[in-house]
């Protein structure tokens, strides 16, 4: 006799309803994440979210947390805002990286140079999502977008932006790494990176950083499990995994 | 608690202490001229009061710290000039729609574009008329001298608390940079629960709060928009206006600001030769003193609008009164000080008619 056996539940932040996302997405996964981390280390009564502009802008439906929507690409501003109001809260954006690395370059940078005690994670899947596919920042040589149709030329558009190592150079960092979420290994380790994040912010210690390699099978016109290999064929190769920053682990030692 | 002595300070310093006074925690600038004294001052002085300074990376970023902050129910602020005040406009439009009391502090300068960094009143429009994008307005507050400078900052948290929605106080350079004796005063009655009961600070106990200004849903954001408008309708008992020997006047001069102010001094004169000359100068320019315009004009009043720039707020005054009369208009250029003298023979040829 077959028997449904619940393998996993909801951590308690997590809200048990329908996502809008495209089968496949990586931002439900990414979300998780975020939702274990902060119920692991206690934080989710003290936690505010800063939402962003993208395919996440309805973030707040899915994670029952304090939360502020700000304009496209300003919320490392607005997250500093409200950090700078409540030092005493948890206070973490979500970016995609239309949203992070175009329209907020100014923004991110200089938050994580200040060094708020603040945690982004940044979900890079090489498109404008919700905008339907667009060239983003990270958009690899090669691919092809709506606004690219021909594929992303060096010589025209330059080369993708690698935004863990940018901001891993700055003074005000803590923690950034850069994970992928394409199979369990890689969602362990994801998970563990979010975790000692939210962990740094805790500690107060600087900003921290997650950069999470993700799919958009919609605008790549894949299926999920093409899209899932890409990440491990395409993006890996360009955006390496692993930490670039853990000041904590430098203090340990 | 010590009485408040007098003191000399410009108006730029006297917007510093009334938001200090009025329990500001925060403050996010970025240098431009005329209003670097703000920044400069609330560099230490923020931080004296226990509260939090950022110099932000641009005037988007301080807009964005605005939001965020006053986002969690806390007395916050900005201050810039025309081009940063432009910077502005995106999360000022954020505040509007998700409902976030920040204060705005506007040192205005002449434009368009880079302008000149001398007087101007050429922000009338953009502070008035929305600024960003939607349908939104602020509340505005023009002082007219230092001590309204601090008088009116410390009304803009009231107000931009009592409404749920941001505030700008419209200054130019002439009220920034201009020292006059101040005496301070103290609010009573701060109450320090004060935007608890919606300001972000994490879901203890309670169901989350959001705030936002995205509304998808059918029929959504007409809901909003329907709720922001019946604010702004309630707003209108906040009109407030300097009435100036209005009552046997043959003519209405109606200037804010620095100009209203600068009209005064001329109008005594005038006076002093037997002219019929009064004054409106509105402190709220939205909402408008129109009510009390529309009342001079029924008393056959005739208008002359006087400000530093092409035509502006003549606009919302024939705007009030056109049932009945008409404005004229004179329009100061920018790149000078005016004085009283310069007003003289623009309200002697509208005195003729
Ligand atoms: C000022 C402004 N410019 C443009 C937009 C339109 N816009 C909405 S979402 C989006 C792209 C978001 O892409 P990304 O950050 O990569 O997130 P994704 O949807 O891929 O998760 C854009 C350009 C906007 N909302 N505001
Ligand atoms: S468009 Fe792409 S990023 Fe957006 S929900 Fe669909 S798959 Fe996810």
């Amino acid at each position: 006799m077959n028997q449904e056996i619940r393998v996993t539940n909801y951590p308690e932040v997590l809200t048990d309803r329908a996502s809008h996302y495209c089968p496949g997405c990586h931002h439900g996964i990414a979300h998780r994440l975020v939702a274990e981390a902060i119920t692991e280390l206690g934080l989710v009564d003290k936690t505010i979210l800063i939402g962003s502009i993208g395919c996440s802008v309805f973030i707040y439906n899915y994670l029952s947390l304090d939360a502020i929507e700000s304009p496209h690409g300003r919320a490392p501003a607005v997250a500093t805002g409200v950090k700078r109001a409540r030092p005493d809260k948890i206070v973490f954006s979500y970016q995609g990286d239309g949203d992070l690395a175009s329209i907020g370059m100014a923004e991110i940078m200089h938050c994580a140079n200040r060094g708020e005690n603040i945690t982004t994670i940044f979900v890079n899947n090489t498109v404008y999502g919700m905008t339907g596919g667009q060239m983003a920042p990270t958009t690899l040589v090669g691919q092809k977008t709506t606004t690219c149709p021909g594929g992303r030329c060096r010589e025209n558009e330059g080369m993708p932006i690698r935004m863990t190592e940018i901001i891993a150079s700055l003074g005000g960092v803590a923690f950034a790494e850069r994970v992928a979420v394409n199979n369990i290994k890689n969602i362990k380790k994801a998970q563990k990176a979010v975790t000692k994040a939210f962990e740094c912010q805790t500690k107060e210690i600087g900003f921290s950083f997650v950069e999470v390699l993700a799919t958009c099978p919609t605008n790549w016109r894949m299926t999920p499990i093409q899209a899932n290999k890409r990440i491990e064929t395409e993006m890996i190769p360009y955006f390496p995994l692993g930490n670039f920053k853990d000041v904590l682990a430098k203090e340990e030692k | 608690m010590s009485t408040p002595k007098r003191i000399f300070v410009k108006g730029n310093e006297a917007i510093c202490h009334g938001a200090l006074t009025a329990g500001a925690k925060c403050f996010f600038g970025y240098p431009i001229t005329p209003q670097n004294d703000i920044p400069e001052f609330m560099s230490a002085a923020m931080i004296e009061a226990g509260g939090q300074f950022v110099q932000a990376e641009s005037e988007v970023a301080a807009a964005n710290m605005l939001l965020g902050a006053a986002g969690c129910g806390i007395r916050a602020l900005t201050s810039s000039s025309s081009p940063g005040i432009s910077l502005k406009q995106e999360a000022i439009s954020y505040m509007a729609g998700s409902e976030i009391p920040g204060v705005i502090v506007n040192v205005s300068r002449g434009g368009p574009g880079l302008g000149d960094i001398g007087p101007s009143q050429g922000d009338y429009f953009q502070a008035t008329k929305g600024g960003g994008h939607g349908d939104y307005h602020l509340l505005v507050l023009a002082p007219g001298t230092v001590q309204e400078a601090y008088d009116l900052t410390i009304k803009a948290f009231d107000l931009a608390f009592k409404y749920r929605n941001p505030v700008m106080i419209l200054a130019d350079a002439i009220i920034g940079q201009m020292k006059e004796p101040l005496v301070p005063w103290i609010p009573q009655g701060l109450d320090p629960d004060e935007g608890q009961d919606w300001g972000l600070q994490g879901a203890k106990g309670r169901a989350p709060r959001l705030l936002k200004s995205l509304f998808l849903d059918d029929g959504a954001l007409a809901g909003q928009n329907e709720k922001l408008a019946a604010k702004y309708r309630a707003m209108q008992v906040e009109t407030d206006q300097e009435l100036f020997l209005t009552e046997d006047a043959d003519l209405i001069v109606v200037a804010f600001g620095s100009i209203g102010r600068i009209v005064k001094s001329t109008i005594r004169k005038l006076r002093a030769q037997g002219h019929k000359v009064g004054l409106v100068r509105p402190i709220t320019l939205f909402p408008f003193p129109s009510a009390v315009l529309l009342d001079l004009a029924r008393q056959g009043k005739r208008f002359l609008t006087i400000e530093h720039n092409m035509g502006q707020m003549v606009e919302d005054v024939r705007l009030a009164i056109r049932t009945v009369a008409d404005s004229a208009f004179h329009g100061q250029l920018p790149g000078n000080l005016p004085t009283p003298d310069d007003f003289e023979q623009p309200i002697l040829k509208a005195l003729e008619g």
